[in-house]
């Protein structure tokens, strides 16, 4: 019996707990990244942003949290009630679901499995079936026509962010994220890691990555000017607030993935002593913080792309341009011999 | 040992409950959505199975690219669900017709089933232990090297698929008001604006 309990048992408390410490920590962290995005807003139009809930606003995030959980959830008449219910449950677990691969330091992913990085892409292309199934269970036009802008504009994304991942992917030698990070190490640095050698996909897979998370500029799922909210019209208290959490929990993935591909994951920019006594953890988590203020800087400078634009960059800009570099980058690497034995 | 086969058990009811549901539900966005259901079951019945390259292609593949087309076309079907109830068993004869000759083919064609001489070599060749080839490794292996003309011919397939696709759809309409982003951009003041000095009361 007790053979039995630390053969089977342990090692799923084991698992469970680690899965709930990354996930206090990722929400925390996210209510603090949710202020930051509104500040950073604020500061680049030259307003104060929130301000009032603590110091500095600081509790802003945990008052949203309250007011979201003690309003009253509105579902209408018309609606699919199920597949409306259902909808925000699958796009903030789905997105929270990513997280169990990401490796925060060496050694600290609850799975360290041998296709990470697939598993990432497979499950942030599943995120489009939340704002879909939204849309179509609201039984109204605004969300309606928001989910099928969103089916086409995140299939299309993907594929380009499929041939960045190939290329570092051959660069790397591995699907397996830590082996992937390790690859950059070396003694040249933040010089070695693959935002350099590979700075044309880099730029691909951010601006990607703003159109997979319908992030402004591209965010035409919800453009308030034209579909009052998109997807989320119908939706109100818990249910938004899930949408809204899974929203920048795949925002967060996106800025994970960004820099374990290409901003060489927890290794120190410079690999010599002060840098080195860092914990690893410590430069991911300000990699992390770089990538969303790219993110949140897109935000708050670039205007709102149109539809025909976006569907023009993503198949006949980035869909060759990305294709070309995966045969150029496959080809330096077989006759210099630079592969990855 | 018995968690794997708890899971298993798990997803496979969880898969042909949802497989049986495709074709129950009265909802044809419904059905999609349980199809869905089946494929990601599927993709974990091959994680069980040690078999985690083609679970993930699986779930990239055809739940993340092809259903959400699926999805697309259906939701944007204009189902009347009153009159779909009416002529349920009016289609009946054909239906079971179709089955019934689906049926006999598949008997013919297992009750002269042969197991090719190389298969039977082919499953009993030593597997090399996981920690040295991970799947993804052994599959690429087997694919671009014994396999590699299968491999090609099928890219040609799919590339032929989608050239037909192309030439099916593309249209040049004549009239009709088209984005050229080239033209947008090389747009300059002198070309657009014009300024005109108007007397009062004179209009222009």
């Amino acid at each position: 019996m007790m053979e039995f309990f630390w053969s089977t048992i342990w090692p799923v408390i084991i698992i469970a707990v680690q899965s709930v410490v990354l996930l206090v920590a990722l929400l925390l962290f996210i209510a603090f990244i949710l202020l930051a995005d509104r500040k950073i807003w604020a500061a680049v139009q030259m307003r104060r942003g929130p301000n009032v809930v603590g110091p500095f606003g600081l509790l802003q995030s945990f008052a949203d949290f309250l007011k979201f959980m003690v309003k009253e959830p509105v579902i209408p008449a018309g609606a699919n009630k199920g597949v409306f219910l259902l909808a925000p449950l699958v796009t903030s677990i789905l997105a929270l679901a990513a997280w169990a691969v990401i490796p925060l330091n060496l050694g600290w992913a609850v799975a360290d499995i041998n296709v990470g990085v697939l598993y990432i892409f497979a499950i942030s292309s599943l995120g489009v079936y939340g704002i879909i199934m939204a849309g179509w269970a609201s039984n109204s036009k605004y969300p309606f026509l928001a989910a099928l802008r969103s089916a086409a504009q995140m299939v299309s994304y993907e594929v380009s962010i499929g041939f960045v991942i190939i290329t570092v992917l051959l660069c790397a030698g591995s699907l397996n994220l830590t082996k992937i990070v390790e690859a950059q190490a070396g003694p040249w640095g933040f010089l070695q890691w693959y935002w350099l050698p590979l700075l044309p996909m880099f730029v691909i897979f951010f601006v990607s990555a703003l159109a997979e998370t319908n992030r402004p500029p591209f965010d035409l799922i919800e453009a308030e000017s034209e579909l009052v909210a998109g997807f989320a019209v119908e939706y109100s208290s818990t249910a938004f607030l899930l949408f809204f959490l899974g929203e920048y929990v795949a925002i967060m993935t996106m800025c994970a993935m960004a820099t374990i591909l290409f901003l060489g994951g927890w290794l120190p920019p410079f690999p010599v002593p002060p840098f080195t006594w860092v914990p690893g953890v410590v430069w991911f988590v300000a990699k992390l913080s770089f990538m969303f203020f790219l993110f949140s800087m897109a935000k708050a400078i670039v205007p709102r792309y149109r539809y025909d634009q976006l569907m023009r960059l993503g198949w006949k800009v980035f869909l060759p341009a990305s294709l070309a570099m995966v045969a150029i980058v496959a080809a330096v690497l077989q006759f210099t011999g630079l592969a990855p034995k | 040992m018995t968690i794997a086969a708890l899971f298993f058990y798990l997803y496979a009811a969880v898969a042909c409950a949802s497989a049986f549901m495709v074709i129950a539900a009265r909802n044809p966005v419904h059905s999609v959505l349980f199809l869905i259901l089946t494929f990601v079951s599927a993709a974990a019945l091959f994680v069980l199975l040690g078999a985690e390259f083609l679970a993930m292609i699986l779930v990239v593949v055809y739940v993340g690219a092809v259903a959400v087309l699926f999805l697309f076309v259906v939701m944007m079907l204009d189902v009347d669900f009153a009159e779909l109830r009416q002529g349920f068993l009016q289609y009946l004869p054909v239906g079971a017709l179709v089955g019934v000759i689906f049926l006999v083919e598949l008997v013919l064609v297992l009750g002269t089933w042969a197991v090719a001489p190389e298969a039977m070599r082919a499953i009993q060749a030593p597997i090399p232990p996981l920690d040295q080839v991970s799947n993804t490794q052994a599959i690429g292996r087997v694919l671009y090297t014994t396999y590699v003309h299968y491999f090609q011919l099928a890219g040609v397939v799919l590339l032929v698929a989608m050239i037909g696709a192309i030439v099916l759809t593309l249209r040049h309409k004549e009239n009709v008001k088209r984005q050229d982003v080239g033209r947008q951009i090389a747009r300059t003041r002198a070309m657009s604006v014009e300024l005109k000095k108007v007397e009062p009361g004179q209009g222009i």
